[in-house]
């Protein structure tokens, strides 16, 4: 995955709660089997009303999306993130995210950001005010700064390095291999196999 | 200090433990579909990977496939299908294709073949892998990239959960069902009120639910944020178990009872949450909005944004409201509905289908209703029974297995504006078809609604 230190960039404000990932991504167009082209199914139904805040050309070019509460809940669709990456997000801030969606982002390189409810409104009232607005995701600091604000966030040591480095969690794994195999040794003999 | 349900599972399968790192944590059983794959088997080639534990793995295809006899038309569809077959032949992965007698809902095959045990860790790149925490194991969803991990690995780095007590106390009343016992506890605690736990219903009302019952409320603590659900196996676990194809027997089967026996929360035990409901004041339950969080007793009406304290909550009130083309103050036994939709992870079990035919047994549908098995081997026993007859003879439609109605995927869908009461799980915009409202409601409330055309319990009719 695409390493991330630091971004700085447009943010666009989505001022909604429960933006579950049927809404970032419906189901239709999950059934393709390759990687690529989620871009046009992001937030697919929303888009067709004109007034939709991602049709607002103030916004055009935005890689930071501010988030209601309980972003990303419900179905563990992947393609979510990829539709948001493809899109040209490399950052979400919102109150709250549902477990999968978190975990998913943070496989792939999209760095979900925790603030509390009423930082992400503010950043969401400072960027409808000024949609050039330039806000900064510092991974590095574990801090998210515009104009003149600073609000820091929490995010483990251990996936912040991880995004950091942009590192690959199969091959971190793989080198416990040999534990693995111990550990398969010891598994109780009557857990079952599906042949 | 004693330990959680949650907390032994997770320790039997740590392989290791470093400090400031996740647990590597491992997997015994890993069920996979055509939707969330593709693109894993294909890392795997990419990488030169092979799949670690193949017997280990089980494959089925549900959430693209008609349900009705004949191939897939949607040539999308149809190739993704294909793409799974291929894969599970070249990583040597047992599948379960259309027409197979053990396809089926991806968390109905692995409980009906024995898979699903107590003490297991699961996963499945699918949300409501909660399910199999019915049985009393750790079973949760995961996207693309994890189930290339597992693949690859057969284990997950992963931080263990806190853990959530929620205690169901005294007993269900008659008519009222695990379905609405577990719409009531995501209205209470919320879409996010269990995000970052594993859930462990306790209490007499759980432990007097049947195996059915069980799953039905663990599948649905993914609507409550919760990364999973988990019930300590008992008798009834033991006894659904018995015999089934993959369960073990002789005297593996006294090894294993005797293991399973221990896995409960200890009396000392503390829990990082603990929320308590009383069962005796249920009654059935429906959702008005497009969240599960957004449901009420059917007995009550259509509620005011206004009456939100909460701005967030008002306004996503306000927008559910929209959406679902409802007006505050209509009682929602008076929402009239086109579909009716008897299936899913959530109900398509042998036990859901018996509850909506009892009901159904003698009475004509007005609706347009859809009967889907969650597997071929429920459909199988369904028609032994004559259940098929009987949904027949009331006019709705006995279909093949598969996700169906659920999820929008497949050719059954709402069209825009068609309103559903639906046994699924999903109340999102759009989830049964773009532009279609749902209503999550139990089988009973369902077989109900089909008979009046509106919202309505068994005890109406």
């Amino acid at each position: 995955m695409e390493a991330f230190t630091t971004h700085t960039g447009k943010a666009v404000p989505l001022r909604r709660s429960n933006v579950d990932t049927d809404q970032i991504i419906p189901a239709v167009w999950l059934k393709q089997v390759s990687r690529t082209g989620f871009e046009k199914g992001l937030f697919a139904a929303w888009r067709e009303d004109p007034s939709f805040v991602l049709n607002d050309p103030a916004y055009a070019g935005a890689s930071i999306l501010v988030s209601g509460p309980d972003f990303g809940t419900g179905s563990s669709r992947e393609h979510a993130v990829w539709a948001l990456q493809q899109y040209g997000f490399r950052v979400v801030i919102a109150a709250r995210f549902g477990d999968i969606f978190r975990n998913n982002s943070t496989k792939m390189g999209l760095l979900p950001v925790v603030l509390p409810g009423d930082r992400v409104e503010e950043l969401q009232a400072a960027v409808e005010a000024d949609p050039e607005l330039q806000v900064t995701v510092d991974l590095v600091e574990r801090q998210v700064r515009w104009a003149g604000e600073t609000v820091s966030f929490e995010i483990d040591d251990y996936t912040r390095w991880r995004l950091m480095e942009g590192l690959d969690d199969i091959g971190l794994t793989l080198r416990h291999a040999d534990a693995i195999t111990t550990y398969e040794n010891g598994r109780q003999p009557w857990l079952p196999t599906t042949v | 200090m004693g330990r959680t349900l949650a907390e032994k599972v997770w320790e039997q399968h740590v392989v290791r433990r470093a400090d400031g790192e996740p647990d590597l944590l491992y997997i015994d059983l890993h069920l996979i579909h055509e939707v969330t794959s593709p693109q894993a088997f294909d890392g795997l080639r990419l990488a030169g990977r092979k799949v670690r534990r193949p017997e280990l793995t089980i494959a089925t295809e549900d959430h693209n496939v008609p349900t009705v006899l004949g191939p897939i038309a949607d040539p999308v569809s149809k190739t993704q299908v294909e793409t799974l077959r291929k894969n599970c032949a070249e990583f040597g992965i047992r599948l379960h294709p259309m027409g197979d007698a053990g396809q089926g809902v991806v968390h109905i095959i692995g409980p009906q073949f024995g898979l699903t045990q107590p003490g297991m860790t699961i996963v499945c790149g699918d949300s409501h892998t909660s399910t199999h925490g019915a049985f009393g194991g750790i079973a949760f969803g995961i996207g693309t990239s994890e189930v290339e991990h597992v693949l690859a690995t057969q284990t997950l780095p992963a931080y263990r959960p806190k853990t959530m007590a929620i205690e169901v106390s005294g007993e269900l009343p008659t008519g009222v069902t695990a379905k609405d016992l577990i719409l009531a506890i995501i209205a209470k605690i919320g879409t996010g009120g269990g995000q970052g736990h594993i859930i462990e219903y306790r209490g007499e009302a759980v432990r007097k639910l049947s195996m059915e019952g069980r799953m039905t409320v663990c599948n649905m603590s993914i609507e409550a944020g919760a990364r999973a659900g988990m019930i300590a196996p008992d008798e009834t676990t033991f006894a659904y178990l018995k015999g089934r194809p993959h369960a073990p027997s002789g005297e593996a089967w006294d090894q294993a009872v005797a293991y399973w026996k221990t896995l409960k929360t200890d009396d000392d035990a503390v829990f990082d949450k603990v929320v308590e409901i009383d069962a005796s004041t249920l009654t059935p339950f429906v959702t008005w909005g497009t969240n599960p969080g957004q449901g009420l007793p059917l007995g009550e009406r259509v509620p005011d944004p206004e009456s939100f304290t909460d701005p967030v909550e008002r306004s996503a009130a306000e927008r559910a409201l929209e959406y679902m083309a409802l007006t505050p103050g209509t009682p929602l036994r008076d929402i009239e509905v086109d579909t009716v939709f008897v299936g899913s992870c959530t109900n398509g079990r042998i036990e859901d289908l018996r509850s909506a035919a009892e009901i159904l047994r003698g009475r004509k549908v007005a609706t347009r209703m859809l009967v889907v098995p969650g597997s071929m081997m429920v459909k199988k026993q369904a028609e032994e029974e004559g259940l098929h007859e009987v949904f027949k003879a009331a006019g709705a439609e006995w279909r093949e297995a598969g996700c169906s109605m659920c999820l929008g995927m497949n050719p059954d869908t709402l069209k825009p504006g068609e309103r559903s009461a639906s046994t699924s799980n999903r109340n999102f915009e759009g989830r049964q078809g773009k532009g279609g409202r749902t209503h999550l409601v139990s089988p009973q409330v369902a077989a109900a609604t089909a008979v009046t055309g509106r919202l309505t319990a068994p005890a109406d009719l």
